[in-house]
């Protein structure tokens, strides 16, 4: 039995424990639908962590994909009459060709430079959203018919929270997997030194691009599901304000650790939530308490209290 | 036939030419050292050979073929690595996946297959790790596999560059400074390191400022300064001549001591 629960998959078992337990402990409804956003971004927060914390490739235009997968649920059905669940599948393959496309020059670039390629590529997709009104509904964005799964309509925040929570687990057990594997390997060793890399054989330009393919397919299913969750979107969700969002996810929770891309999306989901008390000032709230983490646990949530607990152990 | 040529090889940086004409040929299986003071472009020539530079003018042929402006990692899987001066660690890896990524040129399965986790992968890992160990073990480091690669002493690091690339199979290494940080003992050891992995067929291209190391080591020497060969030569033929002593071993005066 022992051997069943492999240790690396902890990230897992946590998921599914923390799906499990939330709701007994959750005293309205209102609250599955803070857990389902929680595991929504937790999914797209992971494939960014993936090329953001292992391979070490920022990306400022993220959202990007989080709208197309979003877009996808939305046009697929109203206007093409494909069913949701396939325009999903849709939505995603739609992701991965665009970041196929446009990851081949823009990761020749580095650091300052990837930044701000990948910023024009989200600011890119954003505009296309708005502007295309025929299709999208222009600024005012349109609503996402309801999912139907086997003849089962998914609806309501508890419906898809079980959906979210599924999807996530899925999402944590293939991001370890490739984490423990010679694709995790050779992404981990170009974060720290490209040339060495190289100079072994590891196909860099190939290695980063499949990581970003991979982390736009996670955004989008992402997107997807949030369109569908609130049945109506706007262009806002693949604006630069999204991507920094999730980009400050990846960063809080720790960069390079998946248990830390959840803790990320749901300190950065629950916290807006809970500092509503604070009417006017809930901006500011936010913003302080952001930075108080970075100053005092400066490698992000999860890695900084793991040395801490590590350190102190022996 | 020689394993690795350098035809008239020349790269410039703002108006310096830091290599010059440089030609040079690594018979199969030896010791071939490049020697001169500091400045003479010894790493330039590392950085074109390992195709980190492209050549301004001339050609590297490996084992026959002209491989002048390949990228490294083409040059890699062409079975030419190389391990750096300034220390090049995936400091993030344990020593052990350190060496593992060495074996990134030979692991087979996709990253579908890596996603998944399939028996493949599994298989994979197991056989990744076990070279990885091995070649660990014959630089001596097995007993630090699982340490973080960064918590190395300095000498340490150097030789787990050295276990990183032989873990990819080169047919030609080339070594920036192994002995660089080492001490006498460390060094004792590296000369240990180098033979056993020259027996086994691997040809080492070595820039080092130990003297006592390159001429101990060495079948063959070549020796530059300011990016124009000198001379080439037996590790005799170049201590006893006068053109080296002047250029190179006679303005450093402790060095000039260990050589002659």
């Amino acid at each position: 039995m022992a051997r069943l629960i492999d240790s690396r998959y902890t990230p897992l078992v946590a998921v599914v424990f923390v799906a499990l337990a939330l709701p007994l402990i959750f005293p309205s409804p209102f609250y599955y639908r803070i857990g389902a956003l929680v595991f929504i971004f937790a999914l797209a927060v992971i494939g960014l962590n993936l090329l953001m914390g292992f391979a070490g490739q920022v990306s400022l235009g993220h959202a990007g994909f989080l709208g197309i997968g979003a877009y996808a649920v939305a046009i697929g059905p109203t206007h093409l009459g494909l069913p949701s669940w396939f325009c999903i599948f849709a939505g995603a393959g739609a992701s991965a060709l665009v970041a196929y496309v446009v990851g081949q020059p823009i990761l020749r670039l580095k650091g300052h430079y990837l930044a701000v390629a990948t910023l024009g590529f989200g600011l890119m997709i954003a505009i296309v959203l708005t502007n295309e009104a025929g299709w999208t509904g222009g600024p005012d964005g349109m609503s996402v018919p309801r999912l139907v799964l086997f003849g089962w309509p998914v609806h309501g925040s508890k419906a898809w929270y079980w959906v979210a929570a599924g999807t996530l687990a899925v999402g944590v057990a293939l991001a370890l997997n490739l984490i423990d594997s010679p694709s995790g390997r050779a992404l981990q060793a170009i974060h720290d030194s490209e040339v060495a890399a190289l100079v072994l054989g590891v196909r860099v330009a190939r290695k980063k691009l499949g990581v970003f393919v991979i982390s736009a397919v996670y955004a989008s299913v992402a997107g997807s599901y949030l369109a569908l969750l609130n049945g109506h979107i706007t262009p806002d969700l693949a604006g630069f304000m999204r991507s920094i969002e999730l980009v400050a996810m990846v960063v809080l929770g720790g960069m390079g650790s998946i248990f830390g891309s959840l803790v990320g999306a749901g300190v950065l989901v629950v916290l807006p939530q809970a500092l509503t008390g604070f009417h006017d000032y809930e901006h500011m709230a936010l913003g302080l308490i952001v930075m108080g983490f970075m100053i005092l646990l400066r490698r992000g949530i999860v890695p900084t209290l793991g040395a801490a607990l590590a350190g102190r152990a022996p | 036939m020689s394993i690795l040529q350098v035809e008239r090889l020349s790269i410039a940086f703002g108006g310096v030419r830091a290599i010059d004409d440089v030609t040079l040929s690594v018979p199969r299986a030896c010791v071939f050292s490049i020697i001169g003071p500091n400045g003479a472009g010894k790493t330039t020539l590392f950085n074109l050979i390992s195709g980190v530079y492209r050549p301004a003018a001339g050609r590297v042929l490996l084992d026959g073929v002209d491989v002048s402006g390949f990228a490294p990692d083409r040059l890699a899987r062409r079975g030419l690595s190389r391990t750096f001066q300034n220390l090049q660690i995936f400091f993030r890896l344990s020593a052990l996946e350190n060496v593992m990524v060495g074996r990134n040129r030979h692991e087979t399965t996709n990253v579908i297959q890596d996603l998944l986790h399939l028996p493949a992968v599994r298989r994979q890992n197991r056989a990744t790790r076990e070279a990885a160990l091995a070649a660990l073990a014959r630089v001596g480091l097995e007993a630090d596999a699982d340490k973080p690669a960064g918590s190395l002493p300095y000498g340490a690091m150097k030789r787990l560059e050295i276990a990183r690339a032989l873990a990819s199979e080169p047919q030609v290494l080339l070594l920036d400074e192994p002995a660089a940080g080492c001490n006498p003992v460390e060094t004792g050891e590296l000369d240990e390191i180098i033979r056993a992995i020259v027996r086994e067929g691997v040809t080492i291209v070595l820039v080092e400022h130990d003297m006592r190391l390159v001429m101990n080591i060495s079948d063959r020497i070549h020796v530059l300064a300011n990016g124009r060969t000198l001379t080439e030569g037996s590790a005799a033929e170049v201590r006893s001549n006068p053109a080296v002593v002047e250029a190179y071993l006679g303005t450093h005066n402790a060095r000039g001591r260990a050589v002659a």
